[in-house]
């Protein structure tokens, strides 16, 4: 009789587990999915106005009609990737052009005084830092998912309900938030 | 569990406390009040009723009146796009929604962050702080609140200050009321006069018990939990460390920010521009000693928790200079009991370490 009730209770306290932890195991994987669909859509964001951008550098740029199309070129590369690592790509590929597109534009005076080129640059620039970001919390909840799928005992049940480990974004970590170095050089004389 | 985690517990649990101890005290007013007027039950029910209604309106209220208090103005995306920016930026890093964005205009320098979750949050900078610093020093500041909000710092210092505020206000009612009864001349019996007095003396005391009890709930560990996990989040622990540096030599005496029941809840308190704050009463750690626990952390890897054996800095910036630039895929090492990882640098070796933070063994990966 007493031993019954001890092996219901610890029957019991292995279901709440096993409930616990699967429940776990999805909040990790939605979290996951969720902030995966946030860099997609900052990166659909940014490429909603790069024909924009283009546009209004255009008349001014005569010189750097290469870094336009780089950036164009991007675009429909990141239209057409169906890869996460394709993604990752053209998305890169158009992170370093629109860089230049910013450095190059400091030559150009008038373009600098466009108010509209300057929304679009503080607008561009706030987009690129929310998608390092994106990608830093994309990176933490894989890992947070990874580590539960791996470790004892939750990967019992993660095997079991074939929970499957995710891939991370390589990004040149610390090179993304690295600040911009000056170099002061001292006079000779 | 994870740190964060346990700090939001122990946040809700703080926040219960202060309930209980409000409740308890309400109660006892309300029955001295109900003995002054012969049926001590009605006085507590009385105030039990009047309880439950500050509860609930410093919980759904507390942060209106605090952004209220401050004198900030709401802010959208057109009329401060890069200080939108930067806080959405932050808010994704932290996984939390867009919290509410205030502006107070003067050119001092600080931010705050209030709200109950999450959900319902908000951060009110200066136009001070958006002027004088620059992107990635405002990135560690936003970073800072973005911090008090995740770990829910926000709901305890928000109830707190309109409980202080509560009893502040009481504590002039009872002072009023005894004035008041002796310049009448004193026409109530000395029964009632002693009840008064005592209530007097109760409020008074509890006030500033109450702004105490405050300070103590806004912690100086509070404070660095929310400094450690926001250069967490950026990344990048030298911008929240000049910020830091900036703001606090940027307090000026008698500010338009500084407010007694407010000051604690700033990333640097306001007050420190009077140069009369002791040590003892602050709310917030050392400047000093926040910025120098920033500066240790400069050389962790964003994402890991393993700080190198060896403390002498010099060692490791040498490979940080561009003319050293060899190829930075060393390998990892992965500690086995908390996960974390730390990425090589090209001049160190596995050997250089013996231990994670948390005590676990390490091992070491070609990739991760």
């Amino acid at each position: 009789m007493d031993a019954s009730y001890i092996i219901l209770g610890i029957l019991i306290l292995i279901v709440a587990y096993l409930v616990y932890s699967y429940n776990h195991l999805i909040v990790m994987r939605n979290m996951v999915d969720t902030s995966y669909s946030n860099i997609d859509t900052l990166l659909q964001k940014r490429f909603e106005l790069v024909p924009n951008l283009v546009s209004t550098v255009k008349g001014y740029m005569n010189h750097e009609r290469e870094l336009l199309e780089a950036v164009t070129r991007a675009r429909s590369d990141w239209m057409n990737a169906s890869t996460i690592q394709e993604n990752a790509g053209a998305d890169n590929v158009a992170a370093k052009a629109l860089k230049s597109i910013f450095a190059v534009a400091e030559n150009y005076p008038d373009l600098k005084a466009n108010k509209n080129f300057l929304m679009l640059q503080e607008e561009l620039v706030g987009i690129e830092n929310k998608i390092a970001y994106a990608r830093q919390r994309y990176n933490r909840t894989v890992l947070d998912l990874n580590n539960a799928i791996q470790k004892f005992p939750t990967n019992i049940v993660a095997h079991y309900f074939k929970f499957q480990t995710k891939e991370f974004f390589e990004v040149e970590s610390g090179k993304v938030r690295e600040v911009p170095q000056v170099k002061i050089y001292e006079g000779e004389d | 569990m994870d740190p964060i985690y346990k700090n939001i517990t122990s946040n809700k649990r703080w926040t219960y406390l202060f309930f209980s101890f409000y409740a308890i005290i309400i109660c006892v007013i309300g029955y001295l009040i109900g003995m002054y007027y012969n049926s001590p039950i009605m006085g507590l029910v009385f105030s039990l009723i009047i309880f439950v209604l500050i509860l609930l309106g410093s919980y759904y209220g507390g942060q209106s009146v605090i952004t209220s208090m401050s004198g900030g103005n709401k802010i959208s995306k057109e009329d401060e796009p890069y200080l939108y920016n930067t806080v959405e930026a932050l808010s994704i890093a932290a996984g939390v929604p867009m919290p509410k964005l205030y502006m107070i205009s003067t050119d001092v320098p600080n931010a705050f962050a209030s709200g109950r979750d999450p959900k319902n949050a908000s951060i009110t900078v200066t136009t001070g702080l958006v002027e004088k610093l620059d992107r990635l020093e405002l990135e560690g500041v936003i970073a800072h609140e973005m911090a008090h909000i995740r770990n829910y710092d926000i709901l305890i210092a928000t109830v707190a200050v309109v409980l202080a505020g509560t009893f502040v206000f009481l504590g002039y009612m009872a002072r009023y009321s005894v004035y008041g009864g002796a310049l009448r001349g004193g026409n109530r019996n000395g029964s009632a006069g002693l009840i008064f007095l005592i209530l007097f003396i109760v409020l008074v005391i509890l006030a500033p018990l109450f702004a105490q009890l405050l300070k103590f709930a806004i912690s100086r560990k509070r404070e660095f939990l929310a400094d450690a996990t926001g250069a967490d989040l950026t990344g990048y622990p030298e911008g929240l460390a000049s910020a830091l540096e900036k703001i606090s030599t940027m307090q000026k005496s008698k500010s338009k920010i500084s407010n007694m029941a407010l000051n604690g809840i700033y990333i640097i308190n306001p007050a420190i521009g009077d140069n009369s704050g002791s040590r003892f009463f602050s709310t917030h750690p050392p400047t000093e000693e926040r910025i120098k626990r920033l500066r240790e952390m400069e050389f962790i890897d964003s994402k890991s928790n393993i700080t190198p054996l060896n403390n002498d800095k010099t060692v490791y910036k040498v490979g940080a200079t561009p003319d050293n630039e060899k190829v930075a895929e060393n390998g990892y090492l992965v500690c086995e009991k908390c996960g974390g990882f730390y990425k090589l640098q090209p001049d160190e070796s596995p050997d250089d370490f013996e231990q994670c933070q948390c005590g676990g063994k390490l091992e070491f990966r070609d990739k991760i």
